[in-house]
């Protein structure tokens, strides 16, 4: 079911009616058929990997709170007789024992992950695909979010296994908080400290969490269907045409007004459905084209993917023992400011590098993440040198002009770096990059050539106003949401809600003739 | 308390203010769309009041092939043409249920050249046709069996939803005549067609060779229309206009097909294929997009030729000396050769 669609929108109203006229002990039942339901139409064999990995993930956590209440009795049991070496010396190998039952669940969940992701290109020996589809002959499957609620699923078990979340005993409860509906198609990737409690808790009618969830939701809305689909065929059109020169750097604007409507609208749609039913999914964008810095923008960027790799791989890399010995290693040979660095980059790169293939198992995205972890490292290196810039010229330096370009330059280098995914070759990403050093075509986009990309001048318009109407929302949403304020002024709120509706309705890019409704991050990174 | 109130109504309000521009814009963009002749042939037979003998089903064989006026004017024979583009079967059928709901016609004529068609050819001919009738359980079935997979249902109750796209192509006129009701631009269904572009002679191109018979999809329909004729009593006469293109093509075995259910049937096939000589077409001057469709000439030859059939051999009655009929189709009959031209 794609959220961008009158069958969501009728399922989720549906829904919503019945979850609150339902008695409130039953409320989370509601929610899970309606999560069921939601990913039936995704189809029978999707259905089968999710409940493999509520299954997988369900005994996972059992087993670990089973050893956990066990570990506690012994410890309990023999306090008196058991010297505090023993008992350390028993701990270690009782959790060396977690540990092994932690590693199954994952290998198992990871295996089924790249058994949809990856295995066909494997067996076509291709690094060229980048959607969650396997094909073998005529057997191809798609399966829904799988990248999510297998995030998900590992994140909680980890969790368990680090004693930092409760263990679920029932498991149709367990099975609900892998599998909420919104959060299946592009996340947010939420915690068992996010989520878990939230979805057992039961939760009245609430206006005013209503009225701001159906305001975010118009508002994904329309930054996906007026803004990003709107400008989609731009950028189609100089990727098929191979366009270079200032086409290129037209591409990597325009892809990225599409990727953050697309991307924040989807998520909008997501947390706005979520907050309609009372739950507050943990937000995945914190206004990234403000960025200051790649690492600022990776932490504004979808965030919860960026918490879940650095705690999930990240940080357990950096303190594996062969790190240390890395970092052992370096200090010896490389100098001790190098050699403490040493394990943290090395960390880093592999972090980025699985991120990289996260999104798909291609080389484009390889080079994608690989470029993010290069950039994040040397930005990391001259730190010191822009602190002696800062110190010399503070004045300078918290100037708004000087702020305003440094946000402008990480947009335009993160611009640069996800133009891999338009192109899919990274050759081919390389050499049109290249043309615009030697291809001085300028003039042509003002004399008429802009309207040559498939998009005609009115169209432009309603773009820039949708861009111009955005970046007025993130400005005004630094304190708090503008929804919020909003609620605060009903006739305002209500008018904005009502043109909102019209200006979707109206310049929206979907129904027949338009193509491209199905999201970027819920299509080709499930 | 107040605060509340104001939300409330302001809400509302919004509600409102939403659901009026949706119907407005959808109105004003809907009627942009159909800024076409050929979106309103079905339209004017919601305001005739009077009885027909025979009323003509099919596509645009039917509605610039057969002319009422000179039905009335040589035989007598009071007709209607319920004929639009691209008409698929199961439009026709949906059309035939809506019109004996209103009427009892001694004959449906249906041209059977839209048999050929297995599935919708073409979402936006197929709204023309749909969107042109009036709402009822016909139209919602017909809408039903027309859409194609791309489409969704509710396109249809908010056209916006399908329309939404030609926004930067409106101009002033459009908003002000959102709500106007489009004149009847047919002649009891006839769409007229004066100029002549006759055929290419020169052009050597044969037909492609027949792929398959006709769909089961239309002949099932064709079954629906001819059990419902039987049980309103009304006699359903199959016909085929003639063309001389290759394009539309009707093959002899597609005649054969119809020739034999006919047969089965009980009931009174004509095509009009090979027929030139007898109808006294001449391409030449008969057509208007090179023996594709007739122009009002070859309409008038044709209906001539046909109009003969009905009277001699399914006894339909001669209205011309019934005074309050004629007066009524000797005005049409003017308005008809006033856009002609001459009489």
């Amino acid at each position: 079911m794609n959220f961008a669609s009158f069958g969501f929108l009728a399922f989720l109203a549906i829904l919503t009616l019945v979850y609150f006229l339902v008695p409130k002990k039953v409320q989370w039942i509601v929610l899970l058929v309606g999560s069921v339901v939601f990913y039936a139409f995704a189809g029978f064999v999707g259905f089968f990997f999710l409940l493999f990995a509520i299954v997988i993930s369900f005994v996972t956590v059992q087993i670990l709170g089973k050893r956990q209440a066990a570990l506690k009795k012994y410890l309990e049991d023999t306090k008196e007789t058991l010297t505090k070496d023993e008992r350390k010396a028993y701990r270690a190998k009782h959790k060396n024992g977690s540990l092994l039952v932690v590693c199954i669940g994952i290998l198992l969940l990871t295996a089924s992950l790249v058994y949809v992701k990856y295995l066909s290109g494997f067996i076509n020996s291709s690094l060229s695909f980048g959607s969650g589809a396997i094909s073998f002959g005529s057997l191809a499957i798609e399966v829904m979010g799988i990248s999510y609620y297998t995030f998900i699923s590992i994140g909680y078990m980890i969790d368990v296994y680090r004693e930092k979340a409760a263990v679920e005993r029932n498991f149709f409860r367990h099975a609900l908080f892998v599998s909420f509906f919104p959060q299946l198609a592009m996340g947010p990737i939420s915690r068992y400290a996010d989520t878990g409690e939230q979805l057992k808790a039961t939760h009245s009618f609430d206006a005013k969490e209503s009225w701001c969830g159906l305001l975010r939701i118009l508002w994904g809305f329309f930054k996906k269907l007026v803004v990003a689909d709107a400008i989609a065929p731009t950028i189609g059109y100089i990727v098929s045409e191979k366009l270079g020169g200032i086409y290129f750097i037209l591409l990597c604007l325009f892809y990225s007004i599409r990727i953050y409507g697309d991307f924040t609208g989807g998520i909008d749609i997501v947390l706005g459905s979520a907050q309609i039913l009372g739950i507050k999914l943990p937000e995945n964008f914190n206004r990234p084209f403000s960025s200051k810095s790649t690492a600022e923008y990776w932490n504004r960027w979808h965030m919860t993917m960026g918490n879940w790799f650095t705690n999930y791989i990240f940080y357990p890399l950096s303190l594996t023992k062969s790190m240390q010995k890395l970092s052992k290693w370096g200090r010896a040979k490389l100098g001790v400011g190098i050699g403490k660095r040493l394990p943290v980059y090395t960390a880093t790169i592999i972090t980025w590098l699985a991120t990289g293939l996260w999104h798909g198992f291609a080389w484009n995205f390889v080079v994608w993440g690989l470029l993010n972890g290069v950039v994040i490292l040397i930005s990391q290196e001259l730190n010191p040198l822009y602190e002696k810039f800062r110190a010399r010229f503070p004045k300078l330096w918290h100037s708004a002009p000087y702020q305003s370009f440094m946000a402008v330059r990480t947009f335009l280098l993160m611009s640069l770096i996800r133009v891999f995914d338009c192109y899919c070759d990274v050759p081919l990403t390389f050499d049109r990059f290249f043309s615009t050093f030697y291809t001085f075509n300028i003039g042509e986009i003002f004399n008429g050539g802009l309207l040559e990309l498939n998009v005609s001048l009115t169209q432009y318009i309603v773009i820039a106003v949708g861009i111009v109407v955005m970046m007025i929302v993130s400005r005004l949403s630094i304190k708090k949401p503008l929804r919020e304020t909003l609620w605060e002024k009903p006739v305002l709120g209500n008018a904005i809600m009502a043109l909102l509706c019209i200006a979707i309705l109206v310049f929206g890019s979907y129904g027949l003739g338009f193509d491209a409704s199905a999201f970027i991050y819920g299509g080709t990174f499930n | 308390m107040k605060k509340r109130i104001i939300r409330i109504i302001s809400f509302a309000l919004a509600l409102v203010a939403v659901i009026g521009a949706t119907l407005y814009l959808g109105a004003v963009l809907q009627d942009a769309r159909l800024d076409n002749r050929e979106g309103h042939l079905l339209c004017g037979y919601y305001d005739t009041t009077d009885p027909h003998d025979v009323i003509f089903i099919g596509d645009c064989e039917v509605y610039e092939g057969f002319v009422p006026a000179t039905l009335f004017e040589e035989y007598g024979i009071t007709s209607f043409v319920r004929g639009s583009s691209q008409q698929t079967v199961w439009q026709s059928y949906h059309i035939l249920e809506e019109t004996l709901e209103r009427e009892t016609p001694k004959a449906v004529v249906f041209n059977v050249l839209a048999l050929h068609y297995g599935k919708t050819p073409s979402e936006s001919i197929s709204r023309m046709s749909l969107e042109d009738m009036e709402w009822s359980k016909q139209k919602i079935d017909a809408i039903r069996a027309s859409m194609t997979e791309e489409e969704s249902f509710l396109s249809y109750f908010l056209p916006i939803l399908r329309y939404h796209s030609r926004w930067s192509e409106l101009d002033s006129d459009d908003f002000k005549h959102a709500f106007d009701k489009h004149a009847d631009i047919t002649h009891q269904g006839y769409l007229m067609q004066t100029h002549s572009d006759p055929v290419d002679t020169s052009d050597t191109r044969q037909p492609e060779a027949m792929l398959e018979a006709l769909p089961e999809r239309a002949i099932e329909y064709l079954d629906k229309m001819t059990a419902l004729c039987k049980e309103k009593g009304v006699e359903l006469i199959l016909v085929k206009a003639p063309t001389n293109s290759i394009r539309y093509y009707w093959y002899p075995e597609w005649d054969a097909q119809m020739v034999a259910y006919a047969e089965k049937n009980g009931l009174a096939y004509y095509s009009m294929i090979g027929k030139d000589e007898e109808i006294g077409l001449d391409w030449s001057k008969d057509t208007y997009d090179k023996g594709l469709h007739l122009n009002v000439y070859g309409a008038e030859k044709v209906t001539s030729y046909f109009g003969k059939i009905l009277a001699e051999d399914h006894g339909l009655t001669d209205h011309r000396g019934d005074s309050a009929i004629s007066a009524i189709w000797e005005e049409r009959i003017n308005s008809y050769y006033n856009e002609r031209g001459e009489k």
